[in-house]
């Protein structure tokens, strides 16, 4: 660094520290949302850097829907060993048993279920807040979204009754039985957290980059196949060289064909790319009102 | 468009003001659109919703119209954040409607701009709107406002109609506390001096409108004279492994203002307490000096009593500090404000009782005249009042320090954001307890 003068990831990562920081100090229970996903590498990241030589002052919490890719639950739990962090993982599975999800009838997709899996993962532990990684620029009615999102007892989000937030001064006052998520990722863009993990030289999922695969066309994108997603009558089935930009569930994640091996060749295909990163992501296509359906309802 | 990957770049923030009828959705989506940051998806997106809602017609505006009920009621109703860039910088645009009754949703978007962009209609001129928005970016001591002058194409480009709208303009530059102001002729909707200069104004010499955001000077943006470091969390590891940290006591927060060097006296206030800097950390490691708005831990010399919401100052450029406060306020709640009340302030990491004691007057926000006999303070209304805390604040005046000088009111019991506070520059500096206390 030379002269008083912070670069544009500088900026984001001095900003996120402190949104952090404001969690540890103004909340009791806190969780860190973690699934291994590329944003929640770099809000771990930053969780180490906002608080060392302390070690991470929350537990990380995953909803896992038994449709995640293996790379990614078996990296997500080697992490958190690393860090010596305390990983929660509250199943889908489980809560289906339990009868706290249930699954509409004839619906594979397990999207929804994550919500009333979430909101039972925290009651259970009483948790007060949850940090994200969710950014504004995904998607638009996560553009609206603060970085102190308020939820009251339902666990929803009231989308037209948003504390007004200013400067960096974030209200983090809640009633018991109420919520906060918070997102220190908020201003920060899919090429931003690219270039932070490549300067951070963090390790991401191997499925992040190039790795051959058998996939079906469906709706205009490749899928992975594979027990859960068959080939029905008549598709399309090829053997590709592939890679995923951004992670869901299997079942609904579309992989893009791309020789990106490296973070520098992942860089260099972000920015020239022509389709946002939910473009893939068929959860996100079912209405133009999806994600704010789902943020209503409890989602992150 | 292609970003050249090793290139260090910076960040600029602004929010755009106008309405709908003044083409701020149009020139947004423009700027997006000719920078190249609108992915396929998007612009599919938009024709979807066009076929299905709009009759056929691309809105632009619905990039930026993320909820349902304003699809539906086709207005904004808050703030959208976008995001996009350039070669030379990262711009994160503020989108905040124009209305009249969402003059809270600009206060919340200009909050932490650098630069403000100012849509006015070239056949309206300067009217009670464009007032309404360069007062409000005035208050908030925006470091830099862009009048952009838009429509050009519909009074035939004519230079006249500029420079009679720059003048409008400049005869009511006196009222306000804006030290940079640039006023540029576009069409957005022909994209005339927004991305590309205009063939259709050869008068026009300036830069356009994106080659503006990207040469605006925002290094000295930060007040970087006076330290302040406001404690936000104290760093003691629990049980640590490494045995050379049992005894460690970090006082960790987000630079507010000035410079932090190893081996500097500061002063804790409002104990007074003072020490000198032993260690700093920063997101970078361990490093001599920091500055704002670096996020820092620091080490003190002397094992002394420092708790969130204590600020760290240098002993030679004091701050304010009492009990007794004025500021100006933009009340954002339904429910008026009335003299007497008792809320919670929280001012940078502190949080205390404050009661209001006094409505001094409502500011007119057209042209920023104080307005007295005020009983009450409404949604959207600007005021200066008086307030009692319950203990000392340690604050700075708006004016010169946007972080040490700003604070919001909460509703205890609803928790509401009720309003956001500028405070006036202190009448006199703090005055420690321990002022003759040193180690």
């Amino acid at each position: 660094m030379s002269g008083y003068y912070l670069d544009h990831l500088q900026y984001l990562e001095t900003e996120a520290i402190h949104v952090m920081r404001e969690v540890a100090a103004e909340f009791e229970r806190p969780a860190l949302l973690f699934s291994g996903g590329k944003d929640s590498i770099c809000l771990l990241r930053l969780a180490e850097k906002a608080f060392r030589p302390s070690e991470i002052p929350m537990p990380f919490l995953n909803i896992d829907t038994g449709h995640h890719f293996p790379e990614l639950n078996e990296f997500r739990d080697r992490r958190a060993k690393e860090l010596r962090g305390k990983l929660i993982v509250r199943t889908v599975e489980e809560a289906l048993a339990k009868g706290i999800a249930v699954q509409a009838p004839g619906q594979v997709s397990r999207n929804h279920l994550q919500i009333p899996t979430l909101l039972a993962a925290i009651e259970e532990f009483r948790f007060d807040c949850c940090i994200g990684g969710a950014r504004r620029d995904e998607e638009k009615a996560r553009a609206k979204e603060r970085f102190f999102s308020f939820r009251d007892s339902f666990g929803q989000w009231d989308p037209k009754n948003q504390r007004p937030e200013i400067w960096n001064l974030y209200n983090a006052r809640l009633n018991p039985g109420e919520n906060m998520r918070v997102f220190p990722l908020s201003n920060w863009t899919e090429m931003d957290v690219w270039e932070y993990i490549r300067k951070e030289n963090l390790e991401v999922p191997n499925i992040y980059f190039s790795h051959p695969r058998r996939c079906v066309r469906r709706q205009g994108q490749w899928l992975p196949l594979n027990d859960l997603v068959p080939p029905k009558p008549g598709e399309q089935v090829e053997d590709l060289v592939v890679r995923v930009r951004t992670i869901g569930d299997i079942i609904s994640t579309g992989c893009v064909e791309s020789p990106a091996n490296t973070i520098d060749d992942i860089i260099a295909e972000t920015s020239v790319a022509r389709v946002t990163e939910r473009g893939s992501r068929a959860d996100d296509k079912a209405s133009e009102a999806a994600m704010e359906d789902r943020k209503k309802a409890g989602y992150f | 468009m292609s970003i050249p990957v090793h290139h260090p770049v910076d960040l600029l923030r602004f929010n755009t003001c106008g309405s709908v009828d003044d083409g701020k959705s149009t020139l947004i989506g423009r700027l997006l659109y000719d920078s190249k940051s609108l992915m396929d998806d998007q612009v599919e997106a938009l024709e979807r919703s066009a076929d299905l809602t709009g009759g056929g017609q691309i809105n632009l505006a619905n990039l930026t119209d993320g909820l349902r009920a304003e699809r539906e009621q086709g207005i904004t109703i808050d703030v959208a954040y976008r995001y996009f860039a350039t070669p030379r910088r990262k711009f994160i645009i503020a989108d905040t409607p124009g209305h009249i009754q969402y003059t809270r949703n600009m206060v919340t978007g200009a909050s932490t701009a650098n630069l403000s962009v100012v849509l006015v209609d070239a056949r309206l001129g300067i009217i009670e709107q464009s007032r309404r928005h360069s007062c409000i970016a005035s208050l908030l001591r925006i470091p830099h406002l862009v009048v952009a002058i838009n429509k050009m194409d519909l009074v035939d480009y004519s230079e006249e109609r500029f420079l009679e709208i720059r003048d409008q303009f400049e005869e009511f530059l006196p009222r306000l506390s804006l030290k940079d102001v640039k006023c540029i002729p576009v069409s957005a909707l022909n994209g005339d001096n927004v991305v590309e200069p205009s063939a259709r104004m050869p008068w026009y010499s300036g830069p356009t409108l994106l080659g503006h955001l990207e040469d605006v000077h925002i290094g000295s943006d930060w007040n970087l004279r006076a330290l302040r470091l406001p404690v936000q969390w104290v760093n003691r590891p629990n049980n640590p492994s490494d045995p050379l940290l049992h005894d460690f006591r970090g006082l960790s927060g987000q630079m507010a203002g000035g410079v932090l060097k190893v081996g500097q006296p500061v002063m804790v206030l409002p104990s007074g307490f003072r020490s000198v800097v032993k260690e700093i950390l920063t997101p970078e490691g361990r490093v001599s000096e920091a500055f704002a708005p670096q996020s820092v831990t620091i080490v003190l010399e002397h094992d002394i009593d420092v708790s969130r919401g204590d600020m760290i100052v240098d002993p030679e450029i004091l701050p304010g500090c009492g009990r007794d406060l004025h500021a100006k306020i933009c009340w954002l709640h339904p429910r008026p404000l009335q003299p007497g009340k008792k809320f919670l302030l929280k001012h940078t990491t502190q949080t205390v009782q404050a009661a209001v004691t006094a409505i001094e007057h409502r500011i007119n926000i057209t042209n920023l005249a104080p307005e007295s006999g005020a009983s009450e303070l409404a949604m959207n209304d600007i005021g200066e009042i008086r307030l009692t805390a319950s203990s000392p604040v340690v604050f700075d005046g708006y004016a010169a320090n946007r972080l040490t000088g700003s604070f919001i009111l909460i509703e205890p019991g609803t928790n509401a954001t009720l309003a956001a506070g500028m405070f006036h520059h202190p009448t006199e500096v703090a005055r420690p307890e321990y002022r003759d206390f040193s180690i």
